[in-house]
C-alpha cells in the first residue's frame, strides 16, 4: 500500500468505505458511542448514458450516536449519486462527501462534518499511530476460495475532539476512535450470509481486530484478525486462531432480527468478553444501503477487567447480506 | 294550547291530505338532491386532485417549476448548494407519448436517493432493489397505469421519444390506491437518456434547513431562477392543478344552487297555498284565544319540519344520484376534464349537515311570509266564508323592482376576472325580482287590456283578474322555471353556434397530423418535415410547433403556438375578436394572444408583451386578440419562422395539409406516414372528424344541464298543478253554481284549462323576458369571467317557441287535472257548502 494515495478513493473497485467508530465523553454526561461511515458504491449501470445523473458512483453516508439514555441509536443517513459536485470521492487523499457531509484528510488530521436538522457532528480526528495493514500487507482474505478479499487498513487510537449537536443543544466532546478503510470488488463468497467484526482500542495503546465470515448455516466460513501491541509489533491471526462464542442474544422488536450482542472471543493469546454499551444498537439503513445490521459500542473485558473499548458489527442476521 | 293548535293546523290537514305536505317535501328533496349530488361529485374530484398533487410534491416545502419543456439542469447544483437548503430533489415530469396510439403516460423521473426524503410515499413505501431502481430499461407503474394499458410486472411498454422508439420493462406495479393517477416512475438518469431529455429538469423540490430564514432564502433562490421558472409552495402547486377545473366546478355548484332555489320557490308556493287554505282554521283558533305567537310558531315549526324531512330525503337521493353519475359519466359529469382520475365519493358529515340546514332554511323562508300574514290576520276577516279577499299588494312589486335594481348594480360593479360570483348573485336577484314584480304588473296590464273572450274563457279571465294572488303563484312557478330553461338554452345554443363557426375558421385544411395522440415527447424532426414537404399529393402544408410558456403569474403555463401564418396572414387565419393593430414595418415581431391572455394581462392590440423564448426575453407587440375555445389556460400565436429564429428549435408537433386535387385522404395519409420515421405513431384526422369530435365533447359536457332544465320544468308544472288544486277546493261553490246554471263538467274543465293556459302564457312570457336577460348574463358575464372566451349571441327561436307552446299546453292540462277533484263533486253539496 502507498500512502497518502491509498487514503484516497479507488473508483475502479465496486465498493469502498471509510468507517469510523469510537467512544466519546462530554462534561457531566455518560460516555457514548459514535459511528460515521462513508460508502462509495458502483451500481451496474451502462457507462454510455450521457446523463449527468447517471449513477456510476453512489456515495452513502451514515452517522449514529449510541446514547444509553435514549436506549437506541440516533441515526442519520444521506445518499446521493456522484455528480454536479454535490457528492463524490477524491483519489489521492481522503475526501469523500455528500452535500454538507464530509470526511477530509488534511495532514495528520481527519475532519469530519455531519449536519442535519436533528443532529450534527463536527469532529477532528488526530492520527497518533501509523496505519495498521490488515491481512497480508493490506490484502485481507474473506473466504476459503481466495476469490473474495478486500484491501484493508485500520487507523486505531485516533484522538477525537469537537462538537456534537442534538436538536438545538451543542456539547463539546472528546474521545478515541478507530478508522477502517476497505475497498473491494468481490467481498462476499456466494455461501456467505454475513459477518461478525470487532475493533478494540486497547487501554495499553495496542489494537485488536478480529472478524469471522458466517456461512448460510450459521457456521464459520472464514476468520481473520490482528493484534498490534503497544510497542507496534503486529501479529496476524490465522482462521483457526479465532473463535466467536455467543453469550447472549437480543431480538429487535422493530425488525425481529436476533443478534448475539455479547461474545466470548478467542483470538490468538486473547480471551475477551465483549459487552455492549446497550442492547439496542440496531442500525436500519434500508433506505440507503438496503441493509439492517447491528453496529454497537462495546467494552472488552478480560478476567473481569476492562482492557479496551471499541465497536462490534453484526451483519446478515435479518437476511443474508447483499453487496 | 300548543298541542291543540298543532292538532288543528298541522295534524288534521296532514291526515286529511298527506299528499300536499309530501309534495312540499319532495320539492325541497329534489332541489337538495340535485344540489348535493353535484357538490359531492365536485368535492370528490377536488379531493382526488389535491391528494394526487400532494403525493407527488410530498413533504417538500417549496418547489421550483419550469415550463413544459423544462429548464437547464445546471440550476440544480446551484440550488442544492445554497445555504439553508436541506434537500433539493431534481424531478423530470412529462407526458410520454405511446407509439401505439394509446393514451400518453405521465412519467416522473426522480433521483430516488433524493426523493425518498421529500416524497416518502412516491414508491408507496415499497423497497425495491437498487438494481431495479437504477436500471435504465425499467419503469415502475401505478396500479391505474398498469390497468390502463393492461400490463403487469415484467411486461414491456413502448413509448415514442422524438422519432425513436423506447421500450421499457415494467419493473413493478405499485399497490392499488397508492397513486390514483396513471403514473410511471423512472430513474432520473434513465428518463433523461431514454426520452432525449439530457440536461433538462422540470421541477426541483426543496426542503429548507430548520434555521433557515425562508424570506431571505426565497430571495436568493429567486435570484438564481431564469425567466419562466418559478418558485412555488406545494399549496400553490395544488391550486395550479385545480385551477384548470375551478371555473367549471364553480359553475356546476352554482347551477346546483339554482336548482335548490327553484325547489325553495315551490315550497313558498305550496306553503302560501296551504296557509290560504287554513285561514279559517287559524281565524277560529285565534277567536278561541290562541295567541298569535303560538299560531305563528306552530306554522313555522311545521315549515321547518317539512324542510328537514325533505332535505333528509334529498341528501339520500343525492348520494344515490351521485353514485350513479360517478359510475356513468365520472366526476366531471362527462366534461372530460378528469378523464384519468379514479375517484371515490368523499362524503363529509359537515357538508351533509350544511345541505340539511339549507333545505330547512329554504322551507322556513318559504313559510315565513305567508305564516306571518295569516297569523296576523284579524280573526273576524278570516272567519268570513268564501275566497280570501285579495288585493294586489304593493309590497312584492316594490321588493321585486328593488331586487332587479340590485341585480343591475351587481353586474355594473362585477370584476372582469376571477370567479363569477357577482354574475350568479345577479341571476338569483333577478329571478327573485322577476317572480315578485312581473305577475302583478302582468295582471294590471291584462286588466287594462279588457280582453273579450268567449264565455267559459271570459269567466276564467275574470277569475284570474279577481284573484291576482292565487294566479300569481301559478304564474311565478312557470316564470322561474321557464326563465332558467330559456337562459340555459340561450347560453348553450350561443356557445354551440359560436364553437361551430370557430371550428370552421380554425380548421381550414383538409387533414391534420399530430406527431402522437398525446404527450410531450413526440415531434417531427427537420428531416421528416423536409420529406413531408416534398410529397406531391399535398397542395399546401402548414407546420405548427406548440410548447408551453409560463407567462401569467400564478396560473398554469399558456400554450405557445408557432405556425405558418398562411396565405392571408394571421389576421385572416385566426378567429379574431375586434380589430387587429396596425403593425409597423420595422417594429418588434407580432404575437397574437387569446382572450384569456388579453384579460389576465389587460393587453390590447398594439401593446408590447415580453416573452421568454430564447436565451434572452424579447419584446413583442400584440397583433390582435383571438377567440380560443380549445386551450383553457390561454394561448399565444406567433410566426414559426420568427420562433425558429429566436429559439433555433426546428421540431414541430402538428401540421395541417391541403390535398392536391383528386388525392384521397387515405393516399395522403399513407404518404405522410411513409415520410416519417415512425409513421404508425402519427395521429391523422380529417377536418370533419375533428369537428365531430369537438362537438361531441361539447355536447357531453353540457349533458348535465339537460337534467337541470328538465328538473326546472317539472318543478314549474308542479307549481301550476298545486295552485289549481288548491284553488279547486276553494272554488267548489263556484263550480257548483256553474253546473247549476247549466255548464257541463267538460266546459268547466275547459274553462280551467283556459285559465291555466292564460296564466302559464303570461308566466312564460315574463319568463322568456327574464330568461333572455339571464342568458345574456350567462354568455356575457359568467362565461367570459370563468373561461375568458366570448361568444356570439344566438337565440334558438324555434326550440323556444316549441317550448313555450309545450309549457302552455302542459299548464292547461295541469290546471284541469289539479281542479279535477273539485269538479267531480256533487253539485248540490258544493252549492250548500259554506265553510
Amino acid at each position: 500500500m502507498h500512502f497518502p494515495r491509498d487514503h484516497g478513493s479507488h473508483p475502479e473497485f465496486r465498493i469502498e468505505w471509510w468507517y469510523i467508530t469510537g467512544w466519546l465523553h462530554a462534561k457531566d454526561q455518560d460516555d457514548c458511542g459514535f459511528q460515521v461511515t462513508f460508502f462509495r458504491v458502483r451500481p451496474r449501470v451502462p457507462a454510455d448514458n450521457p446523463s449527468r445523473f447517471n449513477p456510476e458512483h453512489i456515495i452513502i453516508a451514515h452517522a449514529a450516536l449510541a446514547d444509553r439514555q435514549l436506549g437506541k441509536l440516533r441515526h442519520l443517513q444521506r445518499a446521493a449519486r456522484q455528480g454536479f459536485g454535490l457528492a463524490g470521492s477524491d483519489t489521492g487523499n481522503t475526501r469523500v462527501w455528500v452535500d454538507r457531509w464530509q470526511l477530509l484528510r488534511d495532514g495528520q488530521q481527519y475532519r469530519c462534518r455531519i449536519s442535519e436538522r436533528d443532529m450534527a457532528l463536527n469532529l477532528v480526528l488526530d492520527t497518533l499511530q501509523p496505519p495498521l495493514l490488515q491481512g497480508v500487507a493490506g490484502y485481507s482474505r474473506k473466504g476459503p476460495q481466495g476469490g473474495s478479499a478486500s484491501h484493508y487498513y485500520s487507523l486505531p487510537h485516533l484522538r477525537v475532539s469537537g462538537e456534537i449537536r442534538i436538536d438545538r443543544t451543542a456539547r463539546t466532546v472528546a474521545g478515541e476512535a478507530w478508522l477502517d478503510h476497505e475497498w473491494s470488488s468481490s467481498l462476499l463468497e456466494t455461501d456467505a450470509e454475513g459477518w461478525d467484526w470487532f475493533g478494540i482500542n486497547l487501554a495499553d495503546g495496542g489494537a485488536l481486530m478480529a472478524f469471522r465470515m458466517r456461512n448460510r448455516r450459521g457456521g464459520t466460513l472464514w476468520a481473520g484478525g490482528s493484534w498490534r501491541d503497544a510497542g507496534g509489533a503486529v501479529s496476524n491471526f490465522k482462521p483457526d486462531d479465532i473463535r466467536f462464542i455467543p453469550l447472549r442474544h437480543w431480538q429487535s422488536p422493530l425488525t425481529g432480527a436476533k443478534y448475539p450482542v455479547s461474545f466470548e472471543v478467542l483470538a490468538g493469546p486473547f480471551r475477551v468478553r465483549l459487552e455492549p454499551l446497550m442492547d439496542d444498537q440496531e442500525n436500519d439503513t434500508r433506505a440507503t444501503t438496503g441493509a439492517v445490521y447491528w453496529e454497537g459500542a462495546v467494552r472488552a473485558r478480560s478476567s473481569g477487567h476492562e482492557i479496551g473499548r471499541g465497536y462490534l458489527e453484526l451483519t446478515g442476521y435479518l437476511r443474508p447480506l447483499q453487496i | 294550547m300548543i298541542r291543540a293548535v298543532w292538532q288543528a293546523l298541522v295534524g288534521g290537514p296532514l291526515r286529511a291530505a298527506p299528499g300536499r305536505t309530501l309534495l312540499a317535501m319532495l320539492a325541497i328533496a329534489s332541489g337538495i338532491a340535485l344540489g348535493y349530488s353535484v357538490h359531492l361529485l365536485n368535492a370528490s374530484a377536488d379531493t382526488e386532485f389535491r391528494r394526487a398533487a400532494l403525493q407527488l410534491s410530498g413533504e417538500a416545502e417549496m418547489l421550483i417549476r419550469g415550463p413544459r419543456q423544462g429548464f437547464d439542469e445546471a440550476l440544480y447544483p446551484q440550488i442544492a448548494r445554497l445555504d439553508g437548503i436541506a434537500i433539493a430533489s431534481p424531478v423530470l415530469e412529462f407526458q410520454a407519448s405511446r407509439s401505439s396510439g394509446e393514451p400518453s403516460l405521465k412519467i416522473i423521473g426522480v433521483d430516488a436517493l433524493r426523493a425518498r426524503e421529500l416524497q416518502p410515499m412516491l414508491l408507496a413505501g415499497q423497497t425495491l432493489p437498487a438494481a431495479d431502481l437504477f436500471d435504465p430499461d425499467n419503469i415502475i407503474l401505478s396500479a391505474v397505469a398498469a390497468r390502463t394499458y393492461g400490463v403487469a410486472a415484467g411486461d414491456r411498454l413502448d413509448f415514442r421519444a422524438g422519432t425513436a422508439l423506447v421500450t421499457l420493462r415494467v419493473a413493478a406495479v405499485l399497490p392499488d390506491g397508492s397513486h390514483r393517477l396513471p403514473l410511471g416512475i423512472m430513474d432520473i438518469a434513465a428518463a433523461q437518456w431514454r426520452f432525449g431529455l439530457t440536461g433538462v429538469l422540470h421541477r426541483i423540490d426543496i426542503r429548507f434547513d430548520r434555521d433557515a430564514g425562508p424570506a431571505a432564502l426565497r430571495k436568493s433562490i429567486g435570484a438564481l431562477l431564469p425567466e419562466g421558472v418559478q418558485l412555488l409552495t406545494p399549496e400553490a402547486e395544488n391550486l395550479r392543478s385545480a385551477a384548470l377545473t375551478r371555473a367549471y366546478r364553480t359553475n356546476l355548484d352554482m347551477l346546483a344552487l339554482i336548482a335548490l332555489f327553484t325547489g325553495a320557490f315551490l315550497v313558498y308556493s305550496t306553503q302560501t297555498l296551504a296557509m290560504l287554505r287554513r285561514r279559517n282554521q287559524v281565524a277560529l283558533l285565534r277567536a278561541l284565544g290562541a295567541p298569535q305567537g303560538t299560531v305563528l310558531g306552530v306554522l313555522l315549526v311545521e315549515g321547518a319540519l317539512i324542510g328537514a324531512v325533505g332535505a333528509a330525503i334529498g341528501i339520500t337521493g343525492g348520494l344515490v344520484l351521485a353514485q350513479q353519475l360517478l359510475a356513468a359519466v365520472g366526476t366531471d359529469l362527462g366534461a372530460g376534464y378528469f378523464r384519468n382520475l379514479q375517484a371515490a365519493l368523499h362524503i363529509e358529515p359537515a357538508t351533509m349537515l350544511f345541505f340539511m340546514a339549507l333545505g330547512t332554511l329554504f322551507a322556513l323562508m318559504g313559510t315565513l311570509a305567508p305564516a306571518i300574514e295569516i297569523a296576523g290576520m284579524p280573526p273576524a276577516r278570516g272567519l268570513r266564508a268564501g275566497d280570501p279577499d285579495e288585493q294586489v299588494n304593493a309590497f312584492p312589486l316594490l321588493a321585486g323592482i328593488t331586487a332587479i335594481g340590485a341585480a343591475a348594480l351587481l353586474l355594473w360593479i362585477a370584476p372582469s376576472t376571477g370567479l363569477p360570483i357577482h354574475g350568479y348573485a345577479a341571476i338569483a336577484l333577478l329571478l327573485a325580482g322577476a317572480t315578485l314584480a312581473f305577475p302583478p304588473v302582468a295582471i294590471r296590464l291584462l286588466k287594462l287590456a279588457r280582453l273579450r273572450l268567449p264565455l267559459p274563457h271570459a269567466l276564467g279571465l275574470s277569475r284570474l283578474l279577481a284573484t291576482p294572488r292565487l294566479a300569481a303563484i301559478g304564474m311565478s312557478s312557470i316564470l322561474v322555471s321557464f326563465s332558467l330553461v330559456v337562459s340555459m338554452l340561450l347560453m348553450i345554443h350561443s356557445f354551440r353556434t359560436s364553437l361551430d363557426t370557430w371550428l370552421e375558421q380554425v380548421l381550414p385544411a383538409d387533414i391534420y397530423v399530430r406527431a402522437a395522440a398525446g404527450g410531450d415527447t413526440a415531434y417531427l424532426s427537420a428531416a421528416e418535415q423536409q420529406r413531408i414537404a416534398r410529397i406531391p399529393d399535398l397542395a399546401r402544408i402548414e407546420f405548427l410547433r406548440s410548447r408551453s410558456l409560463l407567462l401569467l403569474p400564478g396560473r398554469p403555463p399558456v400554450t405557445l403556438i408557432a405556425r405558418d401564418p398562411g396565405i392571408g396572414g394571421f389576421a385572416a387565419a385566426l378567429p379574431l375578436v375586434g380589430t387587429p393593430a396596425p403593425l409597423p414595418e420595422n417594429g418588434p415581431p407580432a404575437v397574437w394572444i387569446s382572450e384569456l391572455v388579453a384579460d389576465v394581462l389587460a393587453l390590447r392590440p398594439g401593446d408590447p408583451v415580453r416573452l421568454a423564448l430564447g436565451a434572452q426575453p424579447q419584446t413583442h407587440i400584440v397583433g390582435g386578440i383571438w377567440r380560443d375555445y380549445a386551450r383553457q389556460n390561454g394561448a399565444v400565436v406567433m410566426d414559426l419562422a420568427e420562433y425558429r429564429r429566436l429559439t433555433g428549435d426546428r421540431q414541430i408537433n402538428d401540421l395541417a395539409a391541403w390535398l392536391a386535387p383528386g388525392v384521397s385522404v387515405n393516399e395522403a395519409s399513407g404518404r405522410i406516414r411513409a415520410a416519417t420515421d415512425d409513421g404508425s405513431a402519427l395521429e391523422i384526422s380529417t377536418t370533419a372528424e375533428l369537428r365531430k369530435l369537438s362537438l361531441e365533447i361539447f355536447d357531453r359536457s353540457f349533458a348535465i344541464t339537460w337534467a337541470l332544465q328538465a328538473a326546472a320544468l317539472g318543478i314549474g308544472l308542479l307549481g301550476v298543478w298545486l295552485a289549481f288544486n288548491a284553488q279547486a277546493l276553494a272554488r267548489r261553490r263556484e263550480f257548483g253554481m256553474l253546473r247549476h246554471l247549466g255548464m257541463t263538467r267538460r266546459e268547466i274543465s275547459a274553462m280551467l284549462a283556459g285559465e291555466g293556459a292564460l296564466g302559464a302564457a303570461i308566466g312564460a312570457a315574463c319568463g322568456l323576458f327574464s330568461g333572455v336577460i339571464i342568458g345574456l348574463i350567462l354568455v356575457r358575464v359568467i362565461n367570459r369571467q370563468s373561461f375568458h372566451w366570448s361568444m356570439d349571441l344566438a337565440i334558438p327561436w324555434l326550440p323556444l317557441a316549441a317550448l313555450f307552446a309545450g309549457i302552455v299546453f302542459c299548464a292547461a292540462m295541469a290546471a284541469s287535472a289539479g281542479a279535477a277533484l273539485a269538479t267531480r263533486q256533487e253539485m248540490t253539496r258544493a252549492v250548500r257548502e259554506d265553510w
